[in-house]
């Protein structure tokens, strides 16, 4: 089975959610990665860039296919992995960890009510 | 098309079982990856790989006129085969677009086998049934066969594991085993620029031979790294690289066209070689990292204007570069054009380099 971590929360569109304060971290889940494998480039977020809830913020791409990653989140990106550009395979081999790909300022926290628990999240998946 | 016109290659229920990610291609249900396709994609060029080719068509073509017929249909010249032998040929329409691209092998003195491509079987057939002459007989056996293509520099061992008093036909040349009182078919060729051969045997029997070959050696390989071998070699695909639309001597593919033969098309082709096509399909490759290129983004000239689309495009598992296809004007088709790649409104520098991409060695 697909590692989901329990202090993690998780969109629908599998993105996983890391909440600090007012700051989230985001990227894709051990399920989603394993989904696409061989991931080859992140075309990732513009730092500044103020997004909404929905919008498709960065690309993640295999060999064979391209798949947006869709913000959970509204608000302002902080921060993106920069390493991902020279090591975009950083999302299969360490999807929670090294992997990650922008960090946002929440504009809206209560939208962090629609993402799914851990143990949500494995049954949706299941 | 719905899930329930969808269809499965008799193979089907053993690539689950071997852990594959299906997908609908051309109408069928197929594997498109197993391991992933980096891995699967250099399997086949260091080792071994096998993949399900059940989906393609297998016409049989016979009678004392069938190669007079076929000539009229196809580009390449039949009377080059000897009894044994395969060609690379394509039929046309009357514009000398491509309707198919296709292997012929004669396996006896008046019959012939022809592999067609899986989207375009009903498609194939009607042509070739609107054409046909009495004295010649046509027969669709698409779903008779299952087909794996077995693929690789070590495909000569796995061949003689399983058959140790056999060699393999030789390059293009197709064989008839019988084994256990089947009909089997060996054909010397393939999709991926490896020494290969594609194996053909009653669909029964097509999970059982999946099987043993895979025992011998061949690692399972999905669509997604056909896709890249394919490309990285320049073979083109028809629907992609291939169209209605598109002749052979645009697509570079004169070479398989025996312009003194008189095929459907010709005339236009000859024309067209005569004259110099109007567009050409060339091969293309990023100059640094970027976002892998894909079918349909945009070609543009440095800092100008759109002048065409990609018709293939994928990031080479061999070069971690990316590599694709398009359709350039003439004026723009020789090796060492600057051109710019537009992938979702990111510009990525490429140019045109000699087919095909990947060199042995």
């Amino acid at each position: 089975m697909h590692d989901v971590p329990q202090n993690l929360l998780y969109s629908r569109d599998h993105e996983w959610v890391e909440i600090d304060g007012d700051i989230a971290t985001v990227g894709i889940s051990d399920h989603a990665q394993a989904e696409l494998s061989d991931v080859v480039f992140v075309d990732l977020p513009e730092v500044g860039a103020t997004v909404s809830s929905g919008d498709s913020v960065a690309v993640v791409e295999s060999v064979k296919a391209a798949s947006d990653v869709y913000t959970p989140l509204s608000g302002e990106i902080l921060e993106v992995n920069e390493e991902l550009s020279n090591d975009p395979a950083l999302v299969n081999s360490d999807p929670y960890g090294a992997g990650w790909i922008y960090k946002i300022r929440l504009e809206m926290p209560g939208e962090t009510d629609d993402l799914l628990s851990a143990s949500d999240y494995e049954s949706f998946c299941s | 098309m719905t899930d329930s016109e969808i269809k499965s290659t008799p193979l089907a229920p053993k690539h689950v079982e071997l852990g594959a990610k299906m997908v609908p291609f051309a109408g069928w249900n197929m594997p498109v990856q197993y391991t992933g396709i980096i891995d699967e994609h250099k399997t086949v060029r260091e080792h071994c790989g096998v993949f399900d080719i059940s989906h393609m068509g297998q016409f049989i073509v016979s009678g004392t006129q069938a190669a007079a017929w076929l000539n009229q249909l196809l580009t390449n010249d039949i009377n080059k085969l000897d009894i044994g032998q395969g060609q690379y040929s394509m039929m046309l329409n009357e514009r000398g677009g491509v309707i198919d691209d296709l292997i012929l092998y004669r396996f006896e003195e008046t019959s012939y086998f022809v592999v067609v491509n899986a989207s375009m079987i009903d498609e194939d057939y009607a042509w070739m049934e609107k054409h046909l002459v009495d004295s010649v007989s046509l027969e669709n056996h698409s779903d008779k066969y299952a087909g794996l293509a077995i693929q690789g520099p070590e495909c000569q061992d796995v061949f003689a594991k399983l058959f140790p008093n056999i060699t393999l036909p030789p390059r293009n040349g197709i064989a008839r085993l019988t084994v256990e009182g089947k009909d089997l078919w060996v054909c010397r060729t393939g999709y991926t620029g490896e020494d290969g051969f594609e194996f053909f045997c009653p669909a029964v029997d097509g999970i059982e031979w999946l099987t043993s070959f895979v025992q011998a050696g061949a690692k399972p390989c999905g669509l997604g790294a056909r896709d890249s071998l394919r490309l990285e070699m320049c073979y083109p695909l028809n629907g992609s690289d291939l169209s209605p639309e598109k002749t052979p001597i645009e697509a570079g593919l004169g070479f398989f066209c025996a312009l003194d033969t008189d095929f459907i098309g010709a005339d236009v082709l000859r024309e067209q070689k005569a004259n110099g096509p109007k567009q050409r399909l060339v091969a293309i490759e990023y100059t640094d990292k970027g976002a892998p290129p894909r079918a349909h983004y945009k070609v543009h000239l440095p800092g100008g204007p759109e002048i065409s689309e990609l018709s293939s495009g994928v990031l080479s598992p061999c070069m971690m570069k990316g590599i694709a296809m398009a359709y350039l004007p003439a004026d723009y088709a020789k090796v060492g054009t600057e051109l710019e790649i537009d992938v979702r409104g990111k510009k990525f520098p490429a140019v045109v380099v000699k087919k095909p991409f990947y060199k042995k060695g």
